[in-house]
């Protein structure tokens, strides 16, 4: 039984080097979802004459969208080139639990896109005339929020890798799904500029986190079985 | 029961069980419908308030509950088809989406005509407003991800697990509405009227109309299954013979 048990922890290690290593290698990965994000949000401003005072309210609107657009453009390339070359089929023929194999890729990949953009996310908000009191609630807010979004976003990864062409269909699919994150986000730093207590919308982001750590890659190994045969 | 069940999994049986059915049942569905709406678009009172505007309930109530069941429906087709490999409840699945995309839509459509003279607006971010929207959507998505497949199991297995997904998620998105709704303080005034205070004279029809369009949905579901299930199966014998008499016939 502890062989299996560190069968595991290794393989998942492998797993987790081998993305980061993928993403050091080719860093367009980690830069363009980022450069995506702080463009598509800049384009907010310039797209009406808007009063200073109402780009600060719809600020966490604007910066919850781009991030949610840039996470799951980041996504379509999770699984595109294991599928290419093959090392998916490996992964799915590997005799270690899938779950947990999916589970470290996603978070692999959240880690080189996903945690970039909550980085950056400050400099969007001075930009975007954000409030003092919204930053602390943004942040915790993306920490908790973009997880989610990756492993939401990575069941349609999942379910179009086999497609050619799948970056509208992705979209289609994921962002109907994503909208009670983008809620939530959105609504932990929109209650704080309200003066509320933010506990109670944090938690329930947390519990979104909890609830897609949990069932996500269940939903993922099911799609990837379908597309590798 | 269960070899009931099986049958009823095999698309030959499905074909020819609901070969005599569906012409009453479409029968009965044309009946209802008729009483309901000529009785409540026609001879029932007008509404003390809305006056005759209010008439569109016949048709809007029951396709805006109907879309949400129909997605349960959808959900337990893609369940079975997934754990059983049911042919048919994959089929069943696939009208469901396209049925259930078109009741959002004309709940949609006839909630705006309604909305209109009674809020002043056709649209408004109300919570069951957005909730219908975000359904559609979902619908749009799974039909989306069922076309974009050239085989025809990768294509059900796939909408399948995207249906499932939907299922843990809609539930949230309907909590998220209604949670971002109150935050924003806007007026739910979709339950402003009391439904136990109209006279039975309005709401007679409104059940008739209500069943007539449940019969609607599940004659208009076999028909699709049917063609469905003529299509993948017309390499088959029995589907081949059939042709061969129909044609013979006519």
């Amino acid at each position: 039984m502890s062989r299996v048990a560190l069968g595991l922890g290794a393989s998942l290690r492998a797993t987790l080097r081998r993305e980061l290593q993928l993403a050091i290698s080719s860093p367009g990965k980690i830069v363009n979802p980022l450069m995506f994000f702080v463009i598509a949000s800049s384009l907010f401003p310039l797209s009406g004459r808007l009063d200073i005072d109402v780009l600060g309210s719809i600020a966490p609107g604007i910066i919850w969208v781009t991030a949610l657009l840039a996470v799951m453009l980041s996504m379509e390339s999770l699984f595109r080139s294991d599928y290419d070359d093959g090392s998916l089929e490996q992964l799915l023929l590997s005799p270690q639990p899938l779950y947990f194999h999916v589970l470290i890729k996603v978070l692999g990949h959240w880690l080189v896109t996903g945690l970039p953009l909550v980085v950056v996310a400050p400099l969007l908000g001075l930009l975007l005339n954000l409030p003092a009191q919204g930053y602390v609630p943004l942040l915790i807010g993306l920490v908790l929020g973009t997880p989610t979004l990756s492993l939401i976003a990575a069941i349609g990864t999942a379910l179009t890798v086999a497609l050619a062409r799948s970056g509208v269909l992705l979209a289609v699919l994921v962002l109907p799904l994503s909208i009670p994150v983008l809620v939530f986000g959105a609504g932990v730093v929109d209650t704080a500029l309200n003066g509320l207590p933010v506990a109670g919308v944090i938690a329930l982001l947390a519990a979104l986190l909890v609830l897609a750590l949990s069932f996500a890659p269940l939903a993922i190994v099911a799609a990837l079985r379908i597309n590798v045969q | 029961m269960w070899q009931w069940f099986y049958k009823l999994g095999s698309p030959r049986y499905f074909y020819e069980m609901t070969t005599g059915f569906v012409p009453w049942l479409a029968r009965a569905t044309f009946l209802l419908l008729a009483i309901g709406l000529v009785w409540g678009l026609g001879f029932a009172p007008p509404d003390y308030q809305m006056g005759d505007n209010y008439r569109i309930i016949y048709i809007h109530v029951p396709t805006a509950s109907g879309a949400i069941w129909i997605y349960a429906m959808m959900a337990v087709m893609a369940a079975m088809h997934m754990i059983w490999n049911i042919k048919v409840a994959d089929m069943v699945a696939k009208s469901c989406a396209l049925i259930g995309a078109s009741f959002c839509a004309v709940a949609l459509v006839t909630g705006a005509f309604w909305g209109k003279p009674t809020w002043g607006t056709y649209w408004i971010w109300d919570a069951k407003l957005t909730a219908t929207l975000i359904l559609f959507f979902v619908y749009v998505g799974v039909m989306a991800l069922r076309s974009a497949f050239d085989s025809e199991t990768a294509a059900s297995k796939a909408a399948s697990v995207l249906t499932l997904v939907g299922v843990v998620n809609l539930p949230i998105i309907y909590y998220a509405a209604y949670w971002w709704n109150t935050l924003h303080q806007r007026s739910s005034e979709l339950g402003v009227r009391d439904a136990s205070a109209n006279p039975p004279e309005i709401w007679i029809p409104a059940v008739f109309s209500g069943f007539g369009l449940i019969g609607l949905i599940f004659v208009i579901i076999i028909l699709h299954t049917r063609n469905e299930i003529l299509l993948r199966e017309r390499r088959a014998q029995w589907v081949q013979e059939l042709v061969k008499q129909e044609t013979g016939n006519a």
